[in-house]
């Protein structure tokens, strides 16, 4: 082999590699992203049944009604639409009525959320970020965060 | 006062740092030893000047001292000591001081025992790594200075986020961010190099060590977050994709891939440029994961700042130290002199190729975890990028790798044969043959056809490593006498390949156990109910609350049977924290072998119910027991005589790296 052809060889195998990436990426990308939406976007946009999001937003007090088996239904509201949920499991530590959440799963014909998983990752003084975006967004966003900071001393501006 | 001491101290080292980036590199540029011996003490002294400041506010916290805001927001005076210590780094701004704290550690380890570094190379290294050590305590001081007071102190502080109130806390960060930051010693390193202008063989041999040191302590802390993960959450997973694990894992694949590239450079003087350039984004990535974590630009546990002038204050550091270093390395590199050329099918090659391979899965995670962020930044969109996606991309290009891994060490430099390998690789493939048809038999052709393949390849990459020793000390072959004697004889590095790609296998394999036998169950149980999984039965016979420090628990209490036989107790709780109104929940393991059982409570039902979720989870623990081997390995090639830190100067070498000026 000459060296042209060992660093042609060289040169060849990192653009295969780096092809392959590109297209693995690529067609990732294209199937197994999933889309954050929230109550009003359910709603507004019209999402097709069967097909995979994000819904976020606050539980509606009063809507949680657990049935057998460890199902439980809530509504997800972000203060101007709401969206029925069913889920079946446990539910994380920091579930509860007014709290915010974030679920993943597929709308049904009946235009109930499946739920496969819900979330709700943060401490009390904590909103998911794509929630507080949405509750922004609606014109409904307490900053429950910032009042608690601000009755500290030394409250610190957001 | 102690908490004005720190604050002192920590200017103090600012000020010390500054000297430490400027005069050295004069020097260095003047050839003026006097200056350049300026960087070893000042090193020093802004180590000490930081560990000062950290003892501070560790002595503010022990104290329970809540005049000063970060101590009062973070801590409680009921809270244990142990998390009353780790709370020091379970903020944001205390998080920061662990970061600089360290940096200095690593800053000061090189200039006592870099003596074997020719003077010049010393100086610069120490100096770009000041550049580092200035702007991060500039960060410290103008946006997230922990030590500042409130006029009238509060008798209770707010506690810690409970979450964070676990052994994991006192372990996970120390041990990450000695990885993280000591990638900042490669980094500085690589742009020594590029200034000087200069770099060859022995460059690689004194940069390995480093890198080495901080992979391990990255893997060990990749694998210590992932187990407290796991036994945290509740959920039974142990990696999630999440940007903040992702954080971590990037500069690990980009240090494993700079260990394996400075192996070429070290031995055959090939690879230079590329070398340089993966010390680069080594670090660089661990300033983004800095970035991704501390500027709150995620939503996750870990971000606990929300405050937007420190991410802008974090970014700006990332673009000029990332841009600079680039910048640098685009004007620099055509400079260096290249290195010899090799087959393809060689020792070399295979280095090559594990680089490719790894370089290439790293970018797949980078796109990953940023896309979402940038989307959202052009588009409002939000997405989520899950499992799914890395499952796609990341593992089917980590197989070839894996594939290609046992033939590595065994091809020679230079050139190598292939068809020879093979051969002596027959053994290892005939072990995988052999697990993957026995797999097929007990699965009875149920389940998905990969998973026998899957663990045929983890036997295979492990019979691999075993193979290079075997191949080496000639077992099987010569006397066991002779083969003990070569054995101790092999070179420390050979031993810590063999171990670390061993640990791999190891890895692989408990991660295939647990994704695909892991077992669960989800029930609602009555007092004296019982719950099965396998071939264990678990017997609910009532709760408890008890009274912790700083909280309240309720434990449930379970008996384990085994075909009918009581091997033991599991008493997950919940537990209450009113200083925080939250509650966590505790799970319960139990450990079989390398398996696993594991219990998480729901919330009790009024009629007197409790809602479980059960596990069984096969081969789990071999996914951290796996990293440990690999940094077994790390600290095998660490002792390694040619390795060794401060070890004798090679004669050559000093003559090599002579100014050409």
């Amino acid at each position: 082999m000459t060296r042209k052809q060992r660093r042609l060889s060289l040169i060849g195998a990192a653009l295969g590699v780096l092809a392959l990436a590109v297209a693995l990426v690529l067609g990732a990308l294209k199937d197994s992203i999933v889309f954050f939406n929230s109550p009003t976007d359910v709603v507004e946009k019209q999402i097709k049944p069967g097909m995979r999001i994000r819904i976020g937003g606050l539980v509606k007090a009063g809507s949680v009604a657990r049935g057998d088996s460890l199902a439980v239904r809530f509504e997800v509201t972000d203060g101007k639409s709401t969206v029925p949920v069913a889920y079946q499991g446990l539910l994380p530590d920091l579930f509860r009525e007014g709290q915010g959440i974030v679920a993943e799963g597929a709308l049904d014909p009946t235009g109930t959320f499946r739920a496969d998983s819900v979330l709700a990752k943060h401490d009390e003084t904590y909103m998911p970020k794509e929630v507080a975006d949405a509750l922004k967004k609606q014109g409904h966003w307490k900053d429950d965060y910032e009042k608690k900071v601000g009755a500290a001393p030394q409250g610190r501006a957001q | 006062m102690i908490a004005e001491l720190g604050h002192y101290a920590l200017v103090l080292a600012l000020g010390l740092a500054l000297v430490q980036a400027c005069v050295p590199i004069v020097g260095a540029r003047k050839n003026d030893p006097v200056l350049m011996a300026v960087a070893g003490p000042t090193a020093v002294g802004q180590f000490c000047f930081i560990a000062i400041a950290f003892a501070a506010l560790t002595i503010c916290y022990v104290r329970s001292d809540f005049s000063v805001v970060n101590v009062f927001e973070n801590s409680h005076s009921a809270k244990p000591l142990i998390y009353k210590i780790t709370g020091v780094w379970g903020n944001h701004e205390g998080s920061m001081l662990l970061w600089v704290l360290i940096l200095s550690i690593f800053g000061a380890l090189v200039a006592l025992f870099g003596g074997n570094l020719p003077a010049r190379l010393r100086a610069n290294v120490l100096a770009v790594q000041s550049w580092i050590a200035v702007a991060f305590v500039l960060f410290i001081l103008v946006t997230s200075n922990p030590f500042l007071r409130i006029p009238d102190a509060p008798f209770e502080g707010r506690d810690l986020n409970p979450i964070l109130q676990d052994t994991g806390l006192a372990i996970h960060p120390p041990l990450l961010y000695l990885g993280y930051v000591g990638l900042s010693i490669s980094f500085s390193f690589a742009i020594a190099a590029l200034i000087d202008g200069r770099i060859d063989a022995a460059w690689a041999r004194w940069v390995r060590p480093w890198t080495l040191l901080a992979w391990m302590f990255l893997t060990l802390g990749i694998a210590m977050g992932s187990y407290w993960a796991y036994y945290t959450l509740g959920w039974g997973g142990w990696w999630f994709w999440d940007p903040v694990e992702n954080a971590s894992f990037m500069p690990w694949l980009a240090a494993t891939a700079l260990l394996h590239s400075a192996l070429v450079m070290e031995k055959r003087n090939a690879l230079k440029i590329w070398t340089i350039l993966l010390a680069i984004l080594a670090f660089s990535l661990s300033l983004i994961g800095t970035f991704l974590v501390r500027s709150g630009v995620l939503t996750s546990v870990h971000a606990f700042a929300t405050d937007p002038t420190r991410g802008v204050f974090i970014l700006a550091i990332l673009v000029l130290f990332i841009g600079g270093g680039l910048a640098l390395f685009a004007l620099r590199a055509p400079l260096l002199k290249q290195g010899g050329l090799f087959a393809p099918v060689s020792r070399e090659g295979a280095l090559v190729l594990n680089n490719l391979f790894l370089v290439s899965a790293c970018a797949t995670v980078f796109v990953g975890t940023l896309y979402p962020l940038a989307l959202e930044a052009l588009t409002g969109e939000k997405i989520s990028v899950g499992a799914p996606f890395f499952n796609a991309t990341f593992a089917p290009l980590f197989i070839p790798l894996l594939i290609a891994m046992p033939f590595g060490p065994l091809l020679a430099w230079k050139r190598g044969d292939l068809l020879g390998v093979a051969q002596r690789l027959i053994g290892a493939a005939g072990i995988a043959a052999i697990t993957v048809a026995v797999i097929f038999a007990m699965e009875g052709g149920g389940g998905p056809i990969l998973v026998p393949f899957a663990i045929g390849l983890a036997l295979f990459v492990m019979a691999g490593a075993v193979t290079e020793i075997v191949e080496r000390t000639g077992l099987l072959k010569v006397p066991f006498a002779t083969a003990f004697a070569r054995a101790r004889g092999l070179p420390r590095s050979t031993w810590g390949g063999a171990f670390a790609h061993f640990g791999l296998g190891i890895v692989l394999l408990g991660v295939i156990g647990e994704t695909q036998w892991s077992v669960e169950r989800i029930a609602e149980l009555k007092p004296g109910q019982t719950v099965s999984i396998r071939r264990y039965d678990l017997q609910f016979d009532g709760m408890t609350t008890r009274q912790g420090p700083n909280y309240r628990e309720l434990a449930a209490h379970f008996i384990v049977r085994r075909h009918g036989e009581v091997i033991g107790v599991m008493e997950p709780a919940k537990r209450n924290f009113p200083s925080r109104g939250i509650a966590t929940t505790e799970t319960a393991l139990m450990t079989r072998g390398f398996s696993q059982l594991y219990l998480s409570l729901g919330d009790p039902n009024p009629d007197g119910s409790l809602a479980v979720r059960l596990y069984y989870k096969p081969l789990v623990l071999l996914i951290w027991l796996g990293p440990i081997v690999m940094v077994i390995g790390g600290a095998l090639s660490l002792s390694d005589r040619r390795l060794r830190v401060g070890a004798p100067k090679p004669a050559r070498s000093k003559a090599a790296l002579q100014p050409a000026e």
